[in-house]
């Protein structure tokens, strides 16, 4: 039986990497609408966090229930990069949060698609994210809430690789490691740019693996844009008992489309019509009229 | 308004001081008693919140995230976001400032279920000079939407205050001094998040106060009575919401309000009465805390009598608002 199962399985995870890879697609085809729309956003961390965010909502890895938002028994999932709301609100609309029709607000006076995620909002919101460093925090406190209850679900946390130039997030590593929280899942889309220019030259964060092991995570590091990577290392978490995790999806800031791809500029990039018909054939997105 | 007795003052109680934080401590080890969703953050700061039995009685629902306020307070809206109802306690001078912006996305924005407990508020840490003073938290917590502030003026107060803030939804500053105060408040005291309490009547002037400068507030409505002057005194532990129905009150039913508290005289207690006075019914004031300085070293009870936070500073302060000779 098991032999069978494992076979099943190995069939599967190709097919379904596939599925999610154009799901993906379709995430950073809307979030650059979106832009387009507004006037605003982030393209360029859109693009990067697009798959894992499309692994973890419709890969079936988070325990969440649409219809049912504030379930208690839900896995956790914190957008601390909340500047990349274009891709979270997709994700978060695709999954089934809310209809896909309210993405066309986004930024609208009014909207409940802020700029920057607000849990008293939208449903599947869990905090109000933004500014950065907060997301880390608070996960471990959601982390710890769990335990205190005896409860067994999860808390994920997608942090920016600039982001963790911010203190607070080193603060709650060292929290994470004293209590040993191994239903914590830090996942840092590493896509090398910041704001300004390159992380490495503003601030060096490589070494970035041996600094997170050091604050006494269990690290991995992954191709943050191979779903069936990202499917097998979800899969298998925690990644060591009485340790938080932390994976490293190593990304291409701009991702999936050639004009943006790796290109500080494009932090927050507005795209054109134009653009947005290059990225369509690019991405394989069919373009409804 | 609910209208509370002091203490008589020939009472063996009424000279008794005490420290707020061990009514806070006792009242949140009573809940956690009660309740399994409270639990208790703080920063390396087991002894000065006075946690260390609760730690010792509910060792699985205690964290201690270390030196860290930022990271504190984000951990206390996670625990919210889990379930929990987290009390945060840390000394008032860095749960305030160095976690401003935690504080105001992570709970106000946010509306998180987290109870802040900030200690050692005002210039209780006296000798330690300006880093720990704490006289800027009351500008800086009210105006954050949805934050509830609360100073409590005594243990019994502080003791309801506690009880009610678990039955609060929403997030909660609690500003707890550790500078002795008398008891003010009779037994079966109830706290109101946003009503002024009447602690004395009168018609000529209001006193209003909170925190460690309410019964400072009583003691100059005595010695104002000598001179046959009549001063209301309100206790307005409640700084936001405020309770604007009785500020208009003394505003038209007294000659004037003078307002006293431990903290910069700009932005806080005055701040506060003074902006509802400017638009809905303009009325004498005196505003009396630290003048717009950085409070110099000392004990606090000195720093209170070196910026006339003091019974006798109200008294003229009243004189002065009713145009009489002190």
């Amino acid at each position: 039986m098991a032999d069978s199962k494992a076979s099943d399985r190995e069939a599967s995870i190709p097919e379904e990497a596939k599925r999610l890879s154009q799901l993906a697609n379709e995430i950073r085809f809307s979030a650059m609408s979106m832009t387009n729309h507004s006037g605003l956003g982030h393209t360029g961390g859109d693009l990067s966090s697009a798959d894992i965010l499309a692994t973890l909502f419709l890969g079936g890895i988070l325990a969440v229930k649409p219809d049912d938002p504030r379930w208690p028994q839900r896995d956790r999932f914190i957008m601390s990069k909340g500047h990349c709301s274009g891709a979270f609100y997709s994700t978060l609309a695709f999954t089934g949060f809310f209809p896909r029709s309210m993405l066309a607000t986004f930024m609208d006076p009014l909207s409940m698609l802020n700029g920057h995620p607000d849990r008293n909002k939208l449903p599947g919101i869990e905090a109000n994210t933004g500014p950065l460093g907060h997301g880390l925090p608070i996960a471990v406190g959601c982390a710890l809430a769990a335990r205190m209850r005896g409860e067994d679900w999860r808390t994920f946390v997608l942090t920016g690789d600039g982001e963790l130039q911010e203190g607070s997030n080193w603060e709650a590593a060292l929290t994470a490691q004293q209590y040993g929280l191994d239903n914590l899942v830090l996942i840092v889309d590493r896509n090398r740019i910041q704001q300004g220019d390159f992380t490495e030259t503003i601030i060096r964060m490589d070494p970035l693996a041996p600094k997170w092991a050091a604050f006494g995570f269990a690290v991995v590091e992954v191709d943050g844009h191979d779903h069936a990577a990202l499917l097998e290392c979800f899969s298998s978490l925690p990644l060591q008992r009485g340790k938080p995790t932390c994976i490293i999806a190593n990304t291409i800031k701009g991702k999936g489309v050639s004009f943006a791809e790796n290109k500080p500029a494009w932090h927050h990039g507005v795209p054109t019509k134009d653009h947005l018909a290059l990225a369509a054939v690019e991405l394989g997105v069919e373009v409804s009229q | 308004m609910s209208v509370t007795s002091a203490v008589p003052a020939n009472d063996s109680a009424a000279t008794r001081l005490y420290d707020c934080r061990d009514a806070y401590s006792q009242a949140l080890e009573a809940m956690a008693a009660c309740d399994p969703r409270v639990c208790a953050v703080v920063s390396d700061s087991v002894s000065s919140t006075k946690l260390k039995s609760f730690s010792q009685k509910f060792p699985a629902r205690f964290v201690n995230v270390g030196i860290a306020e930022q990271n504190l307070v984000g951990v206390g809206a996670g625990l919210a976001n889990g379930g929990m109802v987290p009390y945060v306690c840390a000394a008032s001078c860095f749960i305030t400032a160095r976690a401003m912006e935690q504080v105001k996305v992570d709970l106000g924005y946010s509306k998180s279920n987290v109870k802040l407990c900030g200690m050692s508020s005002g210039m209780a840490y006296g000798e330690l000079g300006p880093t720990h003073h704490s006289i800027e938290d009351l500008a800086w917590t009210r105006i954050i939407p949805n934050l509830a502030v609360v100073v409590p003026a005594d243990p019994i107060e502080t003791a309801a205050a506690m009880h009610y803030s678990l039955e609060h939804l929403g997030p909660m500053f609690l500003r707890i001094s550790r500078m002795p105060v008398r008891a003010i408040h009779g037994e079966g005291f109830e706290f109101k998040l946003g009503k002024a309490i009447t602690l004395r009547e009168g018609h000529d002037v209001t006193l209003m106060a909170n925190g460690v400068m309410v019964s400072r507030a009583l003691d100059a409505a005595d010695s104002l009575a000598i001179r046959g002057i009549q001063a209301r005194v309100l206790n307005m532990s409640s700084m936001s919401p405020m309770d604007v129905d009785a500020v208009l009150h003394a505003a038209r039913t007294t000659r004037g309000i003078v307002t006293a508290e431990e903290a910069l005289a700009s932005g806080g207690l005055g701040g506060a009465v003074a902006e509802i006075l400017a638009v809905h019914h303009p009325a004498p004031m005196r505003i009396l805390g630290v003048p717009g300085v950085f409070a110099p070293t000392g004990s606090a009870e000195f720093l209170l009598q070196h910026f006339g936070l003091t019974a006798k500073g109200i008294h003229d302060a009243a004189l002065d608002l009713l145009g009489e000779k002190q």
